[in-house]
């Protein structure tokens, strides 16, 4: 997969910062940003942070992984209900699948996503990982 | 809109065609169903293909296969919709005739898989989806598809020997089908004890990689088979802004305006390919085509109403996951199946008295649909 230097810096404050859009509209919290939101059809959206806390939906382990993630397999996807509404993609890290569970707290977390070859971009951007409770 | 028939189809069997490349495989299938349909000449291509620019870093494939095909002069195009580029292709080929703009087209879908490696191939799939957010989590075709599952055992209590059993009566109607990648029987058993592929989907609960192409020639000039309806639709692109992910919505839209154009209801369906290129993909499918009730699709399926002399035959040559899912092919091998059902050619896989049968076939995880409904005249 070889990512052009323009192609990944256009994304680094959304992927970095999690930062979404929010709907003045429908008041929906959209993300990844879009030119319309996708649930009214509204062109006035508003930038904003997304949470960085939420709750696991549902989740899966990939075991046999595209090219380029293959180091990080196995490795743990989940649908993740942020805490403001949004739904996000995410990798959870910091987990073994068989601590994973619906309904399990994860936070977000900035870590290193792949690496094009010995001599591409290193991409880096969220994963979350599990809230370790206070005793 | 005037009708449109189905003139010829022709099938390559799926397999690994070490010896055939992507040019090869579409020749053999083009060429015997033009060989089959008593027309008078084409008036143009729609070549369906998902992964020739990655698989083969060939893209034109419509000018190409009409130079292969000797139809120098012809409009030709490639139709793309990820997995649901033949039924898109279909569609596409049915608004030409339909309009009256041809009245012959041939349509081929055609993917050679078999010339890249295995992880290639899933980068290839996963293509499908968004790569900036969606692809970039690392996440798969089947990995998405695995959400979907969890959710779905969770909300409805469904069993995975129940979602599972899909994949068990799809090999069984795939003996003696001769076109068929695994045409043997497995177990619930066994498919529930096979590695996981993405946690909770077995490996056998996945369609495989294979090389194929399927050609179907629509005519406004008749024939015995009709095309009732054609129709697509789309849904959000993203699984994480779907009101619920367990609604496929492009089905549903897809399903309901085919049955409209048809004048039907779903009772009047015999039987039906789902896009069962997961188990639970094919379990949703099965549900939002109007077959089952939410939540009760794995159990309908289960009690065996699939089967070959069920309620409702589903994947009556084996589906995705035992005659196999040549991607970009696929939705031209299950309009072509449907065709041979109705025309009586289905050999060994013959369902009896079939009038009215309908082709499921999707792109992404449900982000496109196409809904072919065929019908006996």
């Amino acid at each position: 997969m070889r990512v052009s230097v323009p192609r990944y810096w256009r994304e680094i404050k959304y992927r970095y910062r999690l930062i979404g859009e929010l709907c003045t509209e429908c008041g929906a919290v959209v993300f990844p940003r879009r030119a319309l939101c996708p649930h009214c059809g509204c062109r006035e959206l508003e930038e904003c942070k997304l949470s960085e806390t939420g709750t696991v939906v549902s989740w899966t382990v990939i075991n046999n992984p595209p090219k380029g993630y293959e180091r990080y397999a196995p490795y743990v996807v989940a649908l993740i209900r942020l805490d403001d509404g949004a739904q996000i993609l995410s990798q959870v890290v910091d987990v073994e699948p068989e601590e994973m569970r619906v309904g399990l707290r994860v936070e977000a977390t900035f870590r290193r996503v792949r690496e094009d070859g010995s001599s591409g971009i290193i991409e880096y951007g969220y994963k979350f990982r599990p809230i370790i409770e206070e005793p | 809109m005037r009708p449109v028939y189905i003139a010829g189809v022709a099938l390559t069997p799926i397999s690994e065609h070490w010896e055939l490349s992507l040019r090869d495989l579409a020749c053999e299938a083009a060429i015997k169903a033009v060989e089959k349909a008593e027309i008078e000449g084409l008036d143009s291509l729609y070549v369906a293909n998902m992964g020739g620019a990655t698989l083969q870093s060939q893209l034109h494939l419509g000018a190409l296969m009409a130079d292969a095909l000797g139809l120098h002069g012809l409009p030709a195009m490639r139709v793309e919709a990820a997995q649901a580029s033949g039924g898109v292709a279909v569609h596409e080929a049915y608004i030409a005739v339909a309009s009256g703009l041809y009245d012959n087209v041939l349509v081929v879908g055609v993917e050679k898989m078999s010339d890249a490696l295995p992880h290639e191939v899933r980068s290839t799939l996963a293509m499908a989806e968004d790569q900036e957010y969606t692809a970039y989590t690392g996440v798969t075709e089947v990995g998405l598809c695995a959400l979907l599952y969890r959710l779905y055992m969770d909300r409805y209590d469904a069993k995975p020997e129940e979602v599972a059993a899909l994949a068990a009566i799809s090999h069984e109607h795939a003996v003696g089908c001769l076109h068929a990648q695994y045409p043997f029987r497995i177990s619930v058993e066994k498919i529930l004890s096979s590695p996981m592929e993405a946690d909770p989907i077995h490996m056998l609960e996945c369609s495989g990689i294979g090389d194929g192409a399927a050609a179907i020639i629509l005519t406004a000039e008749g024939g015995d088979v009709e095309v009732a309806s054609s129709s697509v639709a789309t849904d959000h692109f993203f699984l994480t802004e779907r009101g619920d992910p367990l609604t496929l919505r492009a089905v549903r839209l897809a399903s309901q305006r085919a049955y409209k154009m048809a004048d039907i209801a779903h009772e009047d369906v015999d039987l039906v390919e789902l896009h069962d290129s997961t188990t639970i993909l094919g379990v949703l499918s099965l549900e939002d085509l109007g077959f089952a009730e939410k939540g009760f699709g794995a159990r309908y399926i289960a009690e065996g109403n699939v089967r070959r002399g069920g309620e409702l035959p589903v994947n009556t040559f084996g589906g995705l996951k035992a005659r196999g899912n040549p991607v970009g092919a696929t939705g031209v091998y299950q309009v072509a199946e449907v065709a041979m059902q109705l025309l009586g050619e289905a050999g060994r896989c013959q369902v009896e008295d079939a009038e009215v049968g309908l082709a499921e076939n999707l792109g992404g995880v449900a982000s496109t649909c196409s809904v072919t409904i065929l019908r006996r005249r």
